[in-house]
């Protein structure tokens, strides 16, 4: 039970959006976008670009019949800039034309004009000249001002933490071409295609029927194409439209790095305090996130940041504020972890340092405060079937932590260049969109008269499985060979007002309710069977592997047959089914509730030799224990979580994404921002929590997609931890990611200050 | 300026007429609907558009993986291409299963170029171990696996060919036979044989504004300016990719490859360390496109080859159409990017003295991320030793100003000196003196210095390790 999609895959047979032949005519569309991060456009010169060879249109802002809008939390986004630019790459006109090499050269021909606006790109600078997003959130649990006399260490900082380049193979695209009676069709590389529809609708000012979006499948996500795919698509609508041609338009890299957001940077205060069992007591923690020039998904980024600040523990008084702070960078979006990574980066920090003061191991510190049964989260939701502590006791054992201990000693005894690391990384992950409107979703399945099945859902395939795990609960529900079952392209006219395929959360929302959907349809058929085979009661009858049996005994009545069967006694074989996660709500203004249908837990250790003499490492392992609930399907779970893991390391390690003052993106190709190689990856043990049922997941599994990314938090303590057995005395700043420049830094920085005096 | 080129692409022999400068990717994906080869990044950074080009050596037919983006088409006139399309059969290869069996790809886009690489690793090695075929992947990035079931893939791949392979002497057929490859491949050296009478060479003029040799760097920056300029591909003017060893001094023509340089039993010879550091070199197919004389008269500051070519106090052979000179490679950079070289004038060789007894060599490179990344800051160091004296050494440096670097005090003051901590603490303060870094996306001039000096350090640290600790550093 593979990936539905690795034959092809493997093969080269897969379509993306550049991939599938375009319609008769099709024309090619070139964006040109602001050099200045922060200006009022006086002029914008197209005379040069009109003339160029090719070009058929050029458009700008005030070409849009609709509005010219593509904020969805906040309206704050012009899909073109009109008067203002707010950050660098931010599109201010179209070209189309007949090829791509000429929209490019004319796009590059279009002279804009902008009189400077002073520019902020640091978060905390933001906060000081009052550029908010949204107004700030607190969360609050106890009394943090009571507790602090009960404290017998306390503990301030500061943490530091950097963007995330998406780096989806896949850039960004999408084409859209004229259909009868004024509609388009758009077929883009998106994680949400109601939002596409909906940008496009409002862009064109046409209702939501007359735009069909389609996605056959997106070359990685990552949440990048969450909210970020909309405007590529809104603008081969908007030029297909006016032109009544087909239009296409593929972000070349350097292109889609430079001009889409990012991973939110994050600087954030801790006050920690424990007293002297080393138990946590009071929490004190103030988040100033990067969200760049406009809100995009950044309020519900700072949400999650707070649902997650204080990650696997359990603190009796917390009080977490978040601020969104405007800046003139590209609007920073959704990322696997969705704020969360940021959140829980913040308290492991704290725990460090707070570890360092007391001096002691932060495992003694982490082991002691884990969440157990009925403890309260900061939004007053408590922790059920809570798996901390035993993935944590469960990894001690499993990876013998006392051997994996004594040989780090004996080899940093031995070793004078070369040093080992080791940290713990416990996870804990809310599951369900917070927004709890959004956990909402709808299947429409169909069985032919030949017995093979269509399913279409709102989940959009990404390569994390959700096509073979619909997949599995139709055929799990109909009882047949999964070969009949086809997942069909997600498409708003097939399935509508679709949630995006994001917080880890369409395999559940998706799979149950094509689970409704095949039940519905198997009610009808075993009915129909009944009359068949001529029984009374619809509970003798079962569909066992293709078979139709009757009080348990086979009657010779196959699945194809009663499927026409059914067909010729007029028995509806489709069926369109909803799902709404029951039991969550949220009330912001208390900002209490059951944000969350469940949480995910898992612990891992990571183990990491840092070269002390180059200011180099490489990750030696990654030991997981984590709870998948009971796995929908092992091998895609197993991947999801070493890919998630291998990122996670990425963003706290070697991924570093960087402005210049300007707010010009320095790291703007792959020559510049390095992701992980093969290289890179170490070795990834992960085994799977034993007698974990998630009763409100999918066939009782548990989601995959984000919450191993958070692990890799692990990765920035072990080699901090390796740079304390160089250096035992030395207390060390917490900024990430921790690349080889800061490690040397840090290395011999300070001895060599103390030898210049 | 078009050219007519000819060659065999998967199964079928295309002939066509072309700018030469055209990316072989662009041909594949938009004249032949090829889309299994994908547009990842277009600077030889994702490996998604890798493609495999076989050719003809004696009877030997060989291939070798590259990066299709950054590929002139003029330069597979007369070759194999093989794209992904090429490898499939009616059930998958043999990579393809392993890949299939880990659920060793998650979105897909990248895994055509993987499939490609490994298999093309299998092709082009003769013996197999199970960490080795990781370094063919090694110019494949993929942001959704996190590589592990990829590295479990290639390992059973391994296994599985290993175990059915035993004779070496009808090696293609045995590949066929175990299902790597489609059964078409036994043809192709014969029709390869064919196509070399039909293949004209293509015309070179070194007046043209394009000189491209393995072009991984010119591709990157001017793939649009390319097309719309005559290009003298080097492949076809007479310039040598060969390395020999003559008169004590080992003579690289200047289109020799990385790979090539990897492979050299010369530099096997001579210096048996350079091969594993080359590793830190691009990846695969950048090591099988990118050239000696390409990487010199890029003149990037940072250059690896370069910067080991300076330690070893290389000489530039270089040709006009009627006259011929030798300069010091490290008299060649003037300044940024500004180069001691004429009008049509081309590298045509690099020469230098091979080591002899009691003489040492040592690279070092530091980049954010281990491989496939441009240095941070890099250093070679080339020294004779008698006794524990130094008697002749030569230091470079590059990522520290704005040329190649070689460093003239430090190695001065180290002459005739003992090798001791003292002494080379002494030296790389000398260096940092000598040095002007600026702050970059590579890193801050602080961290350059400071990263110089411990790379200093690690020369000696490497090569006299019962001498000097790093205990003596810190």
């Amino acid at each position: 039970m593979k990936n539905y999609d690795l034959n092809r895959h493997v093969r080269g047979e897969s379509q993306f959006v550049d991939d599938i032949v375009p319609p008769e005519g099709v024309l090619h569309a070139a964006v040109c976008y602001s050099k200045k991060a922060h200006g009022n456009i006086s002029n914008i010169d197209l005379s040069e670009a009109k003339k160029a060879e090719g070009v058929k249109l050029i458009l700008t802002a005030k070409d849009i019949p609709g509005e010219n809008q593509i904020g969805g939390i906040v309206p704050d986004e012009e899909l073109l800039a009109k008067d203002k630019v707010e950050f660098i790459g931010q599109p201010i006109a179209v070209v189309v034309a007949d090829n791509k090499i000429a929209a490019n050269k004319a796009a590059r021909l279009i002279k804009v004009e902008i009189k400077d606006l002073p520019i902020i790109t640091d978060a905390r600078k933001a906060y000081e000249a009052g550029k908010l997003i949204v107004p700030p959130r607190t969360f609050v649990l106890g009394n943090i001002d009571e507790h602090w006399k009960d404290c017998d260490h306390i503990v301030q900082g500061t943490v530091e933490s950097g963007g995330q380049e998406h780096f989806y193979l896949e850039t960004q695209g999408a084409i859209a071409f004229p259909v009868e009676g004024g509609g388009l069709k758009i077929i883009s590389s998106t994680q949400s295609p109601t939002a596409v529809q909906r940008v496009a609708a409002r862009i064109l000012h046409l209702p939501m029927h007359k735009i069909e979006v389609d996605v056959l499948r997106i070359g990685g996500g990552f949440g990048g194409k969450e909210d970020q795919a909309s405007p590529w698509a809104a603008i081969t609508a908007l030029a297909a439209y006016k032109l009544n041609k087909p239009v296409k338009l593929i972000l070349a890299r350097q292109e889609d790095m430079r001009v889409t957001g990012k991973r939110h940077p994050y600087s954030s205060d801790f006050k920690i305090g424990l007293n002297k069992d080393k138990k946590i007591i009071c929490y004190e923690v103030t988040f100033y996130q990067n969200a760049g020039a406009a809100a995009d998904l950044s309020p519900a980024i700072l949400e999650r940041t707070l649902f997650h600040c204080s990650n696997s523990y359990y603190i009796p008084n917390v009080k977490a504020t978040a601020y969104s702070c405007r800046t003139n960078l590209p609007p920073n979006t959704a990322f696997r972890g969705f704020g969360g990574p940021q959140g829980m980066f913040v308290i492991e920090s704290a725990i460090y340092k707070a570890a360092e003061k007391i001096n002691v191991d932060p495992v003694e510190i982490q082991r002691n405060n884990l969440l157990k049964e009925n403890d309260e989260f900061p939004y007053g939701q408590k922790a059920e079937q809570s798996n901390a502590g035993n993935t944590w006791d469960r990894a001690e054992e499993k990876y013998s932590i006392e051997n994996i201990r004594s040989n780090i000693k004996k080899f940093n005894e031995t070793n004078d260049i070369y040093k080992k690391g080791i940290a713990f990384m416990p996870i804990c992950f809310g599951i369900s969109f917070t927004n709890t409107s959004m956990n909402q979703a709808s299947a429409l399945v169909h069985v032919y008269t030949d017995g093979s099945i269509s399913v279409s859902t709102a989940a959009v395939e990404m390569g994390q499985g959700v096509n073979e795990k619909l997949r599995q609960v139709a055929a799990t529900i109909f009882s047949i060979d999964i070969e009949r079952i086809k997942t069909e392209t997600t498409n708003t006219s097939r399935i509508a007002n679709t949630s995006p395929t994001a917080a880890s959360s369409a395999a559940d929302l998706n799979g149950k309710a094509t689970e409704q959907a095949c039940k519905n349809i198997l009610d009808r058929l075993i009915k129909a069977a009944t009359e068949i085979l001529k029984v009374d009661t619809t509970a003798d009858i079962e569909i066992m592997n293709e078979l139709v049996y009757k009080n348990g005994k086979e009657t010779g009545l196959k699945w194809d047959e009663l499927v026409k069967q059914a067909n010729l006694k007029r028995i509806n074989l489709s069926s369109h089914s909803f799902y709404a996660t029951p039991g969550i709500y949220f009330d912001r203004a208390r900002e209490r509730g059951r944000p969350f249908a469940y949480h995910v837990y898992g612990t891992a250790i990571i183990e990491v030799t840092l070269d002390c003499l180059r200011g180099i490492y490489e990750f030696d392992s990654v030991k997981v224990v984590h709870d998948f609930g009971k796995s929908l399907n092992p091998i895609i779970d197993r991947g999801q979580a070493e890919g998630a893991i291998v990122q996670g390391l990425g963003w706290m390690t070697i991924e570093e994404v960087i402005q210049d003052n300007n707010g010009k993106l320095l790291t703007d190709s792959l020559s510049t921002y390095k992701v992980p190689d093969i290289h890179f990856t170490p070795k990834i043990e992960i085994e799977f929590l034993e007698r974990s049922e998630n009763p409100m997941g999918i066939f009782k599994s548990k989601a995959i997609g984000e919450p191993p990314l958070m692990y890799g938090i692990g990765g920035y303590f072990a080699i901090m931890n390796a740079l304390k057995a160089f250096r035992p005395e030395t207390e060390f700043n917490i900024s990430a990611p921790f690349t080889p420049e800061k490690v040397l830094l840090n290395l011999y920085k300070k001895v060599d200050e103390i030898a210049a005096v | 300026m078009k050219v007519k080129i000819n060659f065999i692409c998967n199964n079928s022999e295309i002939e066509v007429l072309v700018h030469p400068g055209l990316a072989l990717l662009d041909f594949l994906r938009k004249k032949l609907k090829l889309t299994g080869t994908k547009e990842g990044c277009r600077e030889g950074d994702c490996g998604a558009c890798t493609v495999l080009i076989g050719e003809l050596n004696g009877n030997e037919l060989k291939y070798h993986s590259v990066n299709s983006c950054l590929l002139p088409i003029g330069d597979v006139n007369g070759k194999h291409v093989v794209t992904i399309e090429g490898l499939n059969k009616e059930d998958l290869t043999l990579v393809q299963e392993s890949f299939a069996e880990e659920g060793a790809s998650q979105c897909g886009f990248c895994t055509p170029g993987f499939i490609i690489s490994l298999t093309g690793y299998f092709l082009s090695n003769k013996k197999f171990n199970p960490d080795t075929p990781i370094i063919s992947m090694d110019g494949n990035v993929c942001r959704c696996t996190g590589y592990y079931s990829i590295i479990k893939a290639s390992q059973s791949s391994t296994k599985s060919i290993s175990t059915r392979i035993k004779d070496r002497k009808n090696r293609l057929n045995d590949l066929i036979k175990v299902g790597l490859i489609p059964q078409y491949f036994s043809s192709i050296g014969k029709r390869l044989r064919e196509l070399k009478q039909k293949t004209t060479s293509g015309t070179t003029d070194s007046s043209m504004k394009f000189a491209i040799a393995g072009g991984t760097d010119l591709f990157v920056q001017n793939w649009e300016d390319i097309l719309e300029n005559d290009v003298n591909l080097l492949s076809s003017n007479g310039i040598s990719s060969k390395i020999k060893e003559e008169n004590g001094r080992c003579i690289i023509g200047a289109r020799a490859s990385v790979t090539d340089l990897i492979e050299s039993e010369v530099i096997k010879k001579y210096l048996p360390s350079l091969r594993k550091k080359l590793m830190l070199f691009g990846s695969v197919p950048i090591r099988n496109r990118a050239t000696v004389g390409g990487n010199i008269v890029n003149a990037s500051p940072i250059a690896d080859i370069t910067n080991i070519l300076l330690a070893l106090n290389a000489d530039l052979h270089l040709k006009q159409q009627n006259s011929e000179r030798k300069l010091p490679l490290k008299d060649f950079y003037k300044g940024y990017k500004t180069l001691e070289l004429r009008t049509n004038e081309l590298i045509d060789s690099i020469s230098f003295e091979l080591p002899k007894a009691n003489s040492y060599f040592n690279f070092e490179k530091v980049s954010q991320r281990t491989y496939l990344d441009i240095a941070s800051v890099n250093s070679s160091v080339f020294l004779i030793a008698d006794n524990n004296k130094i008697t002749d050494i030569r230091l470079s440096a590059g990522g520290v100003a704005p040329v190649p670097l070689y460093l003239k005090s430090c190695p001065g003051f180290l002459i005739e000196k003992e090798i001791t901590s003292s002494n080379i603490s002494k030296a790389a303060a000398i260096a940092l003196s000598e040095i002007s870094p600026i702050s970059d996306v590579r890193g801050s001039a602080e961290y350059k210095s400071l990263l110089l000096r411990q790379l200093i350090f690690a020369h000696f640290i490497t090569l006299f390790p019962e001498k000097i600790s790093i205990k003596e550093f810190t």
